[in-house]
């Protein structure tokens, strides 16, 4: 539902077929491990059986004998980096963790870190000849657990790092190394004098487990290290810049050396845009001469690429008796895993973003653990921040006897609020989202039996901007063919190409979308945050746009006249005498006069989005005898700006609501005392299936961005915040158990419920 | 290349020989031996059902099939479910009714929903969602796929 | 005169304001200006000729990739902020 006019528009709005369906129906798209070269030989990793151990010694001499073997590797054959610090396009990294992470060098820091790889003829011989390579280790206690790793005298997993404090001094070198690599504190008001006002406060710790994107793709990388020096890497990757950045530092080779074609992607949600395989499967290919493809087992894929962490979290809210907020105080500690870089930052700055607090304390911790190094999970960090938060004003409502979507819309964020982290909000729509549960007949059903109960709960994604590059071309037909980098994992070649379309005054079907390699289109930042439809979205409208100022200059030749006379109107050029020449007419014509018309466009990143909010519903039933929760019906709504394409608008609400779900209901790593994951297949780490769930219903709610020519707001990650919050809060309606940890499977429910 | 064995198999209809080790998968005979990437792999210990293929009539998770096993069986594979350019039923409704987003679990579920409607032609939801349950799909949230299944079984009923 | 929302681990430095009306026409400048207020202050946000790895800036609510090179208005609000990354 719109809430302002909308525009009538010819294509937004529609809901053609995807440019590469056929493709992907029929098992013709090409994906990573889908791709043969003439030569290619296939790798196997050798991974550290133990969790927190220091490297004696390195021995591969068995492993090189074995007949077909062709090369291995060290991490010796990776170049030193020391401590630099590099912009890697969505965020700053630390050179010397990613190269460890890539091989391990001094120190394994997880179960499953990469310490050798072996190239050879068949992937059954790597496999064999992995087993052969011997590893001399000195064990360390494992740390598992976060409040743990914080403790002055737990074991150290990095002895360089000191805390890093945002905006303090750099520690002292002759400091204590530390397992808490970042410490965050955001203020805003007097939160004494805000807990002073309240008439009522809620507090709660919570605890959530380490759960992983769980995308059905394992990672891959296929690369060839030619003798002319150039390496092309064809890979799974949610950004080729980004890849081919990193590998380029990581092998410290020029970065045009590199070339990174991206094969569709698997499935990413933020768990590929950090790079594992390439470096490797890179100086395999230089040592070999052949081309090596590299792909992960499902098992290397939990225990080795980068889940969301596990945290431990405190929160406070205050609140006058008549549901007014004021005040909030959130301490949270996210688990980064071996090195530093968990999205806590951003969970600080989530935590309190769907209301309007006038006083308030944020303080968080990253973490160093002897588990994989996290990594973005769709809106990274929100999730977590979003099930204690919900839960403590679920709380509030329960004892002010006020109704959740009423209190929401009395506290809700709005254009002009104030973020506890500082900046001020623009156009937002949580109270869209809010008003669009409370008038949904799903809110105002009732919900009749037993041990059933309904919940609400909001959350939030900053979404980002970033760069963008397209290009575009007419051809003789009519159509464009459109050239982008934005690697498409859920429909946005077709969004984007939608928004071209739309621009121009042609079809989503005249457009030819293709996402290109990094050679072949310009800078292009990574599939994620959100983004796509938003940031690469405007560099297509602005090729469309120059696009248009090439025809008027032709149609201007045509007609004799000066390009002030002509101008473009509902995809065509016009005259000042009623001439008129449709797209498809004046692009048979462009060879004639003059040659090829190429649009150009670029988003620059000084645009930005405004933010995304989520506000669902959900009806569950509790078994009391098994601790079992069954979602009876689930709603989700969301403002999204405009949904360019509404199927898949609609998708990755469904989809981000159903990975909510089992982060709520199932989804943890079971960790055993010595630090292996127990449960690191699809069997034991178990995601919800369709029988899983019901159809998941969406409301979208269009509140259009300002910073988007149509009111594009990215829809990609805010709906997988409020699911597990608003289950919790139906579990609670329906039993009155308040869950205080995630996930709320069986066991962990039949507990809380036998304690009653 | 002792101990490799030759494999007669029919495949979407086509009589096939291939060799293999006896350690080899049908999955990956089928992607690296014969070159039909259509199947993919997710988990290889048949969790995820990304690699379904048919054989003999009955939907497999081809992972847990030694290729020597299909010596002599009927297999069809997603590479066989179109009809030269047109798309049969169930594809066609998963594109108009958006039922994939990465579309790595899209082979997977369209051979498995092909075996289903050949042994129900007009499943509840229920029945789809039962014998759907061996596919995972983490990108759509399964909403659309059903609903794609529900169509296409319709689709096909009104036509014969 | 752009505003500059102080960090609170920096706010030490610039005797608890949280809030500080600098001049300048960009962020570098802005950071100059603040830095003559108030010695330290540059270090903490620079390195080198850079903003430090993981300080993102905000510019009316706005995260700019342009750094130190983004140009203000006299009525600009800027904060420094965690980078933050999506999935």
């Amino acid at each position: 539902m719109a809430t302002i006019d909308k525009p009538k528009y010819k294509v937004i709005g529609t809901r053609p077929i995807r440019h590469d369906g056929v493709d992907k129906v029929t098992g013709r798209a090409q994906y990573g491990a889908d791709i043969k070269l003439s030569g290619m030989i296939y790798g196997a990793l050798l991974r550290s059986p133990h969790a927190h151990a220091r490297i004696k010694n390195v021995d591969t001499s068995r492993a090189l004998a074995v007949t077909g073997v062709r090369a291995i590797v060290t991490s010796a054959d990776l170049p030193e980096q020391g401590d630099r610090v590099v912009e890697l396009g969505e965020g700053a990294v630390n050179m010397r963790h990613l190269t460890a992470n890539v091989l391990a060098r001094e120190k394994v820091l997880y179960k499953g870190h990469a310490i050798a790889a072996v190239a050879a003829d068949n992937i059954h011989i790597a496999q064999e000849a992995v087993k052969l390579i011997d590893v001399e280790f000195e064990l360390l206690t494992p740390l598992l657990d976060v409040q743990e790793a914080m403790r002055v005298d737990a074991p150290i997993l990095n002895d360089e790092i000191r805390t890093e404090s945002f905006g303090s001094a750099p520690a002292a070198q002759d400091s204590q190394p530390t397992n808490v690599a970042k410490h965050f504190i955001f203020e805003k008001g007097d939160l004494a004098a805000g807990l002073a006002e309240a008439d009522l406060i809620v507090e709660r710790e919570f605890d959530t487990a380490t759960v992983h994107q769980g995308y059905i793709e394992p990672h891959n990388a296929t690369v060839h290290w030619n003798a002319d020096g150039k390496i092309t890497v064809w890979m799974s990757t949610q950004g080729s810049f980004s890849a081919r950045h990193q590998t380029a530092e990581l092998l410290k080779v020029p970065i045009s050396s590199v070339k990174v074609v991206p094969m569709e992607i698997g499935g990413g949600f933020g768990g590929k845009i950090s790079v594992y395989l390439p470096p490797v499967a890179a100086l395999l290919s230089k040592k070999s001469g052949h081309p090596v493809q590299l792909v992960m087992s499902r098992t290397d894929v939990f225990e080795a690429t980068g889940p969301t962490p596990g945290s431990h979290m405190r929160m406070k809210l205050g609140v006058t008796k008549d549901g007014r907020l004021t005040a909030g105080a959130a301490w949270i500690a996210f688990e980064a895993g071996a090195y530093t870089g968990s999205p806590v930052g951003a969970a600080c700055m989530c935590v309190f973003s769907c209301y309007d607090l006038p006083h308030g304390r944020v303080e968080g911790f990253d973490v160093c653990v002897n588990k994989p190094r996290s990594n973005a999970y769709r809106a990274p960090g929100s999730t977590h921040v979003a099930f204690a938060i919900e839960t403590l004003v679920d709380e509030i409502c329960e004892k002010l006897e006020i109704d959740p979507a009423e209190f929401r819309l009395k506290n809700a964020a709005t254009e002009g609020t104030r973020r506890v982290d500082g900046p001020v909000f623009s156009r937002i729509g949580m109270k869209e989202t809010v008003e669009a549960i409370k008038n949904s007949e799903h809110y105002r059903s009732s919900l009749e039996g037993k041990c059933r109960g309904r919940g609400i709960a909001s959350g939030f994604w900053f979404n980002a901007g970033l760069r963008s590059s397209v290009s575009a071309t007419v051809n003789p037909d009519g159509t464009v063919s459109l050239v982008e980098g934005s690697t498409d994992i859920g429909g946005s070649r077709a969004s984007i190409a939608m928004q071209l379309a739309e621009t121009l005054g042609i079809t989503a079907e005249e457009v030819i979308p293709s996402v290109v390699d990094t050679d072949s289109v310009g800078y292009t930042d990574v599939t994620g945050g959100s983004r796509v439809t938003f940031s690469t979205g405007i560099a297509a409208i602005k090729a469309a746009e120059d696009i248009q100022s090439q025809l008027l200059q032709r149609a201007a030749l045509l007609w004799e006249m000066d390009v002030s006379c002509v101008r473009y109107e509902d995809g065509a050029v016009v005259g000042p005498d009623g001439q008129s020449l449709s797209f498809k007419e004046l692009a048979a014509k462009l060879n004639a006069t003059g040659g090829a018309v190429i649009g150009r466009g670029t988003s620059t990143g000084e645009v930005n989005q405004a933010g995304a909010y989520g506000t669902h519903c959900v009806d569950v039933e509790v078994d009391p005898e098994l601790g079992k929760v069954q979602i009876l019906r689930y709603t989700a709504a969301q403002d999204v700006g405009t949904a360019i394409h509404p199927s898949y608008v609609e998708g990755q609400i469904q989809g981000g609501v159903v990975q909510g779900i089992g982060w709520a209901l199932n989804e943890e790593y079971w960790y055993d005392g010595e630090g292996e994951m127990r449960n690191a297949t699809y069997l034991d780490y178990r995601i919800p299936t369709c029988y899983d769930v019901p159809m998941i219903d969406t409301i979208i709610v269009e509140v259009p961005d300002p910073q988007h020519p149509y009111g594009v707001r990215g829809a990609g990650e805010v709906p997988i915040c409020p699911p597990p919050a608003a289950i919790a809060n139906a579990i609670h309606d329906a039993i009155g158990v308040r869950m205080e940890q995630l996930p709320m499977s069986p066991p962990r429910l039949l507990e809380e419920i036998l304690k009653k | 290349m002792s101990g490799k064995r030759i494999v007669s198999v029919s495949i979407n209809g086509n009589p096939t020989e291939f060799l293999c080790e006896p350690r080899q998968t049908l999955l990956e005979v089928l992607r690296n031996t014969l070159n039909m990437t259509g199947t993919k792999e997710g988990c290889s210990n048949g969790n995820c059902g990304a690699c379904t293929v048919v054989v003999d009539g009955r939907p497999v998770v081809s992972c847990l099939v030694l290729a020597v096993e299909v010596e002599g069986a009927e297999i069809h594979t997603i590479e066989g479910v179109t009809c030269g350019v047109e798309m049969d039923e169930v594809q066609s409704a998963f594109l108009e009714g958006a039922a994939l987003q990465c579309g790595i679990c899209t082979p997977g579920f369209i051979v498995q929903a092909e075996a289903l409607l050949a042994q129900n032609p007009a499943p509840t939801e229920d029945d789809i969602r039962f014998y759907l349950a061996g596919n995972l799909c983490r990108c759509t949230g399964y909403d659309k796929i059903v609903r794609a299944v529900q169509a296409a079984a319709k689709k096909r009923q009104s036509v014969s | 005169m752009p505003r500059v929302f102080i960090p609170p681990a920096i706010k030490t430095l610039t005797n608890d304001q949280a809030v500080v009306m600098t001049s300048g026409k960009s962020i570098r400048e802005v950071i100059d200006d603040l830095e003559k207020m108030f010695p330290g202050v540059r270090q903490r946000l620079i390195d080198g000729d850079e903003l430090r790895p993981g300080i993102a800036v905000t510019v009316n609510g706005n995260v700019t990739s342009l750094g130190l090179l983004q140009r203000l208005d006299n009525d600009a609000e800027v904060h420094f902020l965690p980078a933050v990354g999506g999935g």
